[in-house]
């Protein structure tokens, strides 16, 4: 496991602050997403039920993501990963599941202040209007050139996941787009 | 500008969070077959102005395929279905003709 983040504590401050959120644990865990088993481990973990599509149940740095309609991402602290997939490991035995460490491949980027749905809908074709999209929300998408994922908090802050190879590179589009001054139609 | 809705994840989005996959419902013909479907199904495709049926990726999404059934001439799309299908749904089906009467593409109308 990596000691260091990519981004190793990069701050951007502004009236919209971006910044390195980082090491975090990250599992991808694919499989069944129905499946009782699955959903009492991942609750069991995370103490969060299955998020439906496109949510996040989480709660700092532990939660559940939903990716796609058999992959979550499990979110726990970067410390406790190994000891959480060989729970996975001993709870699926014998079912068709895959539970990998994915925390040193990819970066958690921070976008705090009132300019942080700005930042991001400058950057992604996603509609960042409150009624569209609000805190406990999930989404994957396109970046500027790189896919992204990225959910709101309950604050109104929001978190971008990108690959570790392009987290230079992320966090000189976020951080570029926040010192542009607000349009202030989001 | 393509507007999709994926109907694996249920995101819209436009086409650049997507990856086009080439003409839909293809029969895929090796080993054993006959020169002419060989041919047919590795080299000739249809190019319509109109009604046409194509395989997706939601590729910077949920990663899944899906198939869509849109106008590649206005970019209307009619409808998004699984990919886990030979031919289109009867409701996609109903949605083209109800906006497109008489069309038809392939084997299909
Ligand atoms: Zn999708």
């Amino acid at each position: 496991m990596s000691e260091t983040s990519a981004l190793n504590g990069r701050v951007a401050e502004g009236a919209t602050t971006v910044r390195d959120a980082g090491l975090q644990g990250m599992i991808t865990l694919r499989g069944n997403l129905a499946s009782t088993k699955l959903k009492a481990i991942c609750k069991e973990i995370t103490g969060q039920a299955m998020p439906k599509a496109g949510q996040a149940h989480l709660d700092g740095d532990t939660g559940l993501a939903w990716m796609s309609p058999d992959e979550l991402l499990l979110l726990v602290p970067h410390g406790q990963v190994a000891e959480v997939i060989a729970r996975i490991d001993a709870a699926l035995a014998g079912q068709h599941y895959l539970a990998v460490n994915v925390s040193d491949a990819r970066a958690l980027i921070a976008v705090e202040g009132s300019g942080a749905r700005e930042v991001i809908a400058r950057l992604c074709p996603v509609d960042m209007a409150p009624e569209a999209f609000g805190p406990g929300d999930f989404r994957r998408t396109r970046m500027a050139q790189i896919p992204a994922a990225f959910w709101m908090e309950q604050d109104g802050s929001l978190r971008v996941i990108c690959f570790r190879s392009v987290a230079e590179y992320a966090f000189g589009l976020l951080s570029n787009a926040a010192t542009s001054p607000a349009v202030g139609c989001l | 500008m393509l507007i999709l809705t994926c109907p694996c994840c249920g995101v819209t989005g436009e086409e650049t969070e997507f990856h086009a996959g080439g003409e839909a419902h293809l029969t895929r013909h090796g080993p054993g077959s006959s020169d002419d479907d060989f041919e047919n199904y590795l080299f000739l495709r249809e190019n319509p102005r109109g009604v046409h049926f194509e395989r997706w990726r939601h590729v910077n999404g949920c990663g899944k395929w899906f198939h869509a059934a849109r106008d590649t001439a206005t970019l209307e799309v009619f409808g998004t279905y699984s990919a886990q299908t030979t031919e289109p749904p009867q409701d996609i089906i109903d949605a083209i003709t109800a906006k497109r009467p008489g069309w038809s593409w392939r084997e299909f109308k």
